[in-house]
């Protein structure tokens, strides 16, 4: 079978890729560009440590069909940091001892990342919620929480870089 | 040989297709699909998309609501005039998967998957399906789920069903050991005409308590002509296993899906869920 040409922008840069045609996003991302900031874990959608944004929105890159990224902006966990310095999300995870193994920090980022995009402000529930399809087998998730909150009342008070 | 992937630009188109090759499988939200791609169980065949934006559309006009299959449940939950369906489409996954998940893909999930058709069998849906080419045919989503466990695949377009007339007359519950994500050990839907006076054509819906989402007829026998008071709420309970053939799984054992399904239909049905 041939292999179909994508082109997408990631993390800001054009990029392109050959893949073939039932290829997931992930597949394309880690073994055609070579970012390996999104990990593979289940393949089937419980754990969460694939997310990315494809235009904005979450979604995870092992259930994505990669040819219908087609034009899209992905943004991966690799583009977070702005040179050497940490998205306020990244320094939150580090100051809370939010990482441990670190295999679910990638989708655990960019799930937080995508609900503060929509929602700068979130509660507590509304946290849990917006981190509930990314699992953490360390942290008993308390950190990661402490992390996110520390970021929505830092933005609110004006602190967020 | 490997999967081939083709587009269609038009939902007829993609019935075309579909009719003309059993070994297209239409990729919808990817969530079904893909995971099959994934572990190894689909590696032939044709994977088929649809970019026909009237799969997505929505349409809310005065008491009827169209979905369209390739809406998402963050669709609904965006829609304001769907607050009702919002528990239901929550339901579904974490807010990732709820961006992927469609009302289709949820029509075909297997059990204890597939919260949204428990919602829609409630309600009563028709399921406007395609095959081949030509207009979608309104079939009853009772027999619509009947012919899917039959194996019989055809395009879904949409789904439509009538607003229930008070918000409170369509309950949803589901019932799962970890929150606020995880799969169901029991699923109830309730739609309750007339909930605030007397009950008439109530349609009640389980899901993971059969090996398809099934319509609780007895509760809604029960239930006819009588108020959600204690006496009804009772009549109810009693009749709550009538139909039922829950399965072991990962999730909870077919006794305790049993034991547990009238306590959590009492006090959905109490408001206290």
């Amino acid at each position: 079978m041939a292999k179909v040409p994508v082109q997408f922008r990631l993390n800001g840069s054009d990029r392109a890729a050959f893949a073939d045609p039932a290829d997931n996003l992930l597949t394309v991302l880690r073994r055609g560009l070579n970012d390996f900031g999104p990990k593979y874990g289940c393949g089937q959608g419980t754990c969460g440590t694939c997310s990315v944004l494809v235009d904005g929105e979450l979604r995870l890159a092992c259930l994505t069909l990669a040819a219908s990224c087609e034009g899209a902006s992905i943004e991966t966990v690799s583009g977070m940091a702005d040179g050497p310095n940490l998205h306020p999300l990244q320094q939150a995870f580090m100051e809370h001892f939010a990482a441990q193994c670190g295999f679910c920090t990638p989708g655990m980022l960019t799930a937080a990342k995508a609900l503060l995009a929509r929602n700068p402000n979130p509660s507590r529930d509304e946290i849990i919620d917006g981190i509930a399809g990314n699992i953490c087998r360390c942290t008993g998730y308390e950190p990661i929480i402490a992390a996110i909150e520390s970021v929505a009342r830092g933005a609110a008070a004006g602190q967020r870089r | 040989m490997p999967l081939a992937l083709r587009v269609a630009q038009s939902l007829s188109e993609a019935a075309g297709i579909l009719a003309a090759d059993s070994r297209t499988t239409l990729l919808s939200g990817g969530t079904l699909v893909m995971r099959d791609v994934n572990e190894g169980r689909l590696i032939e065949g044709t994977l088929l998309r649809v970019t026909d934006p009237a799969w997505r559309q929505i349409q809310v006009s005065g008491t009827r609501i169209e979905l369209g299959a390739g809406a998402t449940m963050a669709a609904i939950l965006a829609h304001r005039e769907l607050a009702f369906l919002h528990p239901a489409a929550r339901a579904v996954g974490g807010p990732a998967i709820r961006n992927m998940a469609t009302i289709g893909g949820n029509l075909f999930a297997e059990t204890p998957y597939g919260d949204f058709a428990v919602a829609l069998l409630a309600l009563d849906a028709q399921v406007m399906v395609l095959a081949g080419y030509g207009s979608p045919r309104a079939v009853p989503i009772e027999e619509f789920l009947a012919g899917r466990a039959r194996g019989e695949a055809r395009l879904v377009a949409s789904v439509q069903f009538n607003r229930p007339v008070a918000p409170g007359d369509f309950r949803f519950l589901k019932v799962s050991r970890v929150k606020p994500k995880g799969l169901s050990v029991l699923t109830i839907a309730t739609h309750l005409p007339g909930s605030t006076s007397r009950i008439g054509q109530a349609r009640v819906a389980y899901g993971a308590m059969a090996p398809l989402p099934v319509r609780a007829r007895g509760v809604e026998r029960a239930l006819e002509g009588k108020a959600l008071d204690a006496g009804g709420i009772a009549a109810a309970r009693a009749a709550a296993l009538e139909g039922t053939q829950p399965a072991t799984d990962a999730i909870a054992s077919d006794w305790y899906r049993r034991e547990v399904l009238p306590v959590h239909l009492g006090r959905l049905l109490a408001g206290q869920s």
